[in-house]
């Protein structure tokens, strides 16, 4: 283990270079760029490959080839680049080709601003592209927890045989932090699919492509099956101070590393007051979150966006009411927005 | 004991093709297929399928084959590439494809001097969506969304793919030929042996450009199609070899 100090960008770079990964395609933008800038130096002294595209759409056509032909392949961007990786995501997805997609959000829609926000919250959720399909999405709140999750996300990417999102933002991207980096772990999966010169055996084929009606729907129905594995399997969440919470924060990312400090301040104050923070955001942890909201009087979801988590809280707790708290310019949420507001609920609540 | 003037190639499946009579693609499909199997490259092949009427190679070709989103099979191509350099990889990509949707995957895989090889159908339409114009097709040449002939004053001009990449450094055999008559046919054979030995030699980039028809979109019998292409066609795109660094290689023979 080395213990060092890194941006979080870098320390994605140099988690993912250690988690085996030795080919990155990518296109510059602001606020990741360190990653991609970091890995053109790191890939070629450990014999990898860095390449930058001519854009977006190729970079991640340059990981569905890589991946294809069995290399761990990772890709990252902001925004306005990740919408173009779209169309490569889905294809990606149907066709079942395990990397990581790094989301280092900035503010939007269109240009916007490069400050931090959490606006892509439902694109990475829902998919994002077209069709019906679901990506693991992993949200960290530490440097630590991005070199951590990195080595998760090529894990689930090639266990489950799928693209892998970090969802993270400009803040967390360029903050530094001492981390403790583990040595190399390279789980090898066995990939009896990939297309490498048919030497000995039968051709294979990747492909996205299902002309028969039925064909395309068992497709479908396998790749929902897999959706539903993964949701039982990989749900995590971070609760802090639940057991005696009165007020229950809800927020993911660097609204929940705010959202602490606000806790230990309110507690500070003598107000029970805990923190719900998905880790995976799909799947989206709603059992969990159910358990902890039960002995809770309030519950408020803060975010960088107008409320996009809080579609899925609301999902989970049909019928509560649940209070709301976001900025949305790139505008970072603060530890003391979140004490007024709290206070103002329970004040305004008798509490 | 009397030897067969033709046989079927081995990585061509017994398989019927799906194409229309007197489609390029069918001929196309055969003249890969021999090349690979003359050169004994099928387990060392990784075939990338473009989105068109040929989409469904791999039902044809008994070869590893990864189908590419619509114009960008030179970026899966690079990928792959990166992976496996020993491998033989090669693209199979329409006009739309190629120099419409995949313009800027195409030019910069040329660029950049990917070793891969391209073969481009240039059939100077969208076969596959119903015969829409594409960039490739001619001046005054009816399509469904031309319906008038293609007026360069309003849709602009053709876009000359193997004069374009030829200017670059990256590509080291550009050539242009057509498959209208069993001449030219043959000769778009040699063309594509050659682009696979640069990839050998690792020299870079190689494409070739084949004049195809596409008689149900042109809306003609496939005999007069070929006619059309060999009058019309040719005509504006002239056949020959645009670039070719292989006379430079330090070991051209093969
Ligand atoms: C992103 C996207 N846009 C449009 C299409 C629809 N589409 C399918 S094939 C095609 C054109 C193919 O033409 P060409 O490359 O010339 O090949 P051909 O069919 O003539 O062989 C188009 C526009 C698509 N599949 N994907
Ligand atoms: S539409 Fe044109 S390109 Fe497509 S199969 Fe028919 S003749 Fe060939």
């Amino acid at each position: 283990m080395d213990q060092v100090m890194l941006k979080g960008n870098e320390a994605i770079g140099e988690a993912a270079l250690r988690a085996g990964c030795r080919y990155y395609f990518g296109y510059p933008i602001t606020p990741q760029s360190e990653l991609m800038e970091y890995l053109a130096r790191r890939l070629p002294e450990v014999g990898g490959t860095f390449l930058q595209a001519e854009s977006e759409l190729a970079a991640v056509n340059m990981v569905y080839g890589a991946a294809g032909a069995g290399g761990r392949a990772m890709t990252s961007s902001s925004g306005p680049g990740i919408s173009l990786k779209q169309e490569g995501i889905s294809f990606l997805a149907s066709a079942e080709l395990p990397c990581v997609i790094v989301n280092v959000m900035r503010g939007g829609p269109g240009l916007g601003t490069i400050q931090p926000s959490q606006g892509d919250y439902t694109q990475a959720t829902r998919g994002g592209g077209h069709g019906d399909y679901r990506l693991p999405v992993l949200s960290p709140v530490s440097i630590q927890e991005m070199v951590d999750l990195v080595y998760n996300s090529f894990d689930m990417a090639e266990q489950y045989r799928t693209p892998v999102i970090l969802l993270t933002d400009g803040v967390l991207g360029q903050m530094m932090e001492p981390v403790l980096l583990p040595e190399e772990i390279t789980h090898e999966y066995m990939k009896p699919w990939i297309t490498d010169g048919c030497q000995h055996r039968p051709r294979r084929l990747i492909k996205t492509l299902y002309l028969d009606s039925g064909e395309l729907e068992s497709h479908n129905l396998h790749l929902q099956a897999k959706f539903k594995r993964l949701s039982a399997k990989e749900v995590r969440f971070e609760g802090y101070h639940l057991e005696d919470a009165e007020v229950l924060i809800i927020a993911f990312g660097i609204c929940a590393r705010v959202g602490r400090t606000a806790v230990d301040h309110l507690r500070e104050k003598g107000l029970r007051v805990g923190l719900f923070r998905p880790v995976t955001l799909w799947p989206f942890p709603s059992a969990s979150l159910k358990e902890a909201a039960e002995r809770v009087r309030h519950l408020v979801t803060v975010e960088m966006n107008a409320g996009q988590m809080l579609e899925d809280v609301r999902l989970a707790l049909p019928g509560r009411e649940i209070g709301f708290y976001g900025r949305m310019g790139g505008i970072v949420v603060s530890a003391l927005e979140i004490e007024v507001e709290i206070m103002r609920i329970m004040g305004g609540n008798g509490g | 004991m009397i030897k067969p003037l033709l046989v079927r190639p081995k990585i061509l499946t017994p398989v019927r093709f799906h194409y229309c009579p007197g489609c390029g693609h069918g001929v196309a499909h055969r003249l890969v297929a021999e090349v690979i199997d003359e050169l004994g490259l099928r387990e060392k092949t990784v075939g990338v399928a473009s989105v068109g009427c040929s989409i469904l190679i791999y039902n044809y070709l008994d070869l590893d084959i990864q189908e590419a989103a619509h114009g960008r099979a030179p970026a899966v191509a690079t990928g792959i590439k990166r992976v496996l350099p020993d491998r033989f990889v090669f693209t199979y990509q329409g006009d739309g494809d190629l120099a419409s949707i995949g313009l800027a995957e195409i030019v910069h895989a040329a660029g950049r001097g990917e070793n891969f090889t391209v073969i481009f159908i240039n059939n100077a339409n969208y076969g596959m969506t119903g015969g829409q114009m594409a960039p490739t097709t001619l001046p005054g040449q009816k399509t469904t969304t031309s319906p008038k002939g293609r007026d360069v004053g309003q849709a602009g001009y053709p876009l000359k793919m193997a004069e374009i990449l030829a200017v670059l450094d990256g590509p080291s055999y550009i050539t242009r030929v057509a498959i209208h008559n069993p001449g030219a046919v043959i000769k778009a054979k040699k063309s594509i042996r050659k682009a696979f030995q640069c990839q050998k030699l690792g020299l870079g980039f190689s494409m070739v450009e084949i004049l195809a028809a596409c008689p149900t979109n042109w809306g003609m019998e496939p005999l007069t199609a070929l006619q059309w292409l060999e009058k019309e066609m040719i005509k504006y795109y002239p056949l020959g070899v645009f670039k070719d660094t292989e006379m430079m290689a330090p070991s051209a023979a093969l």
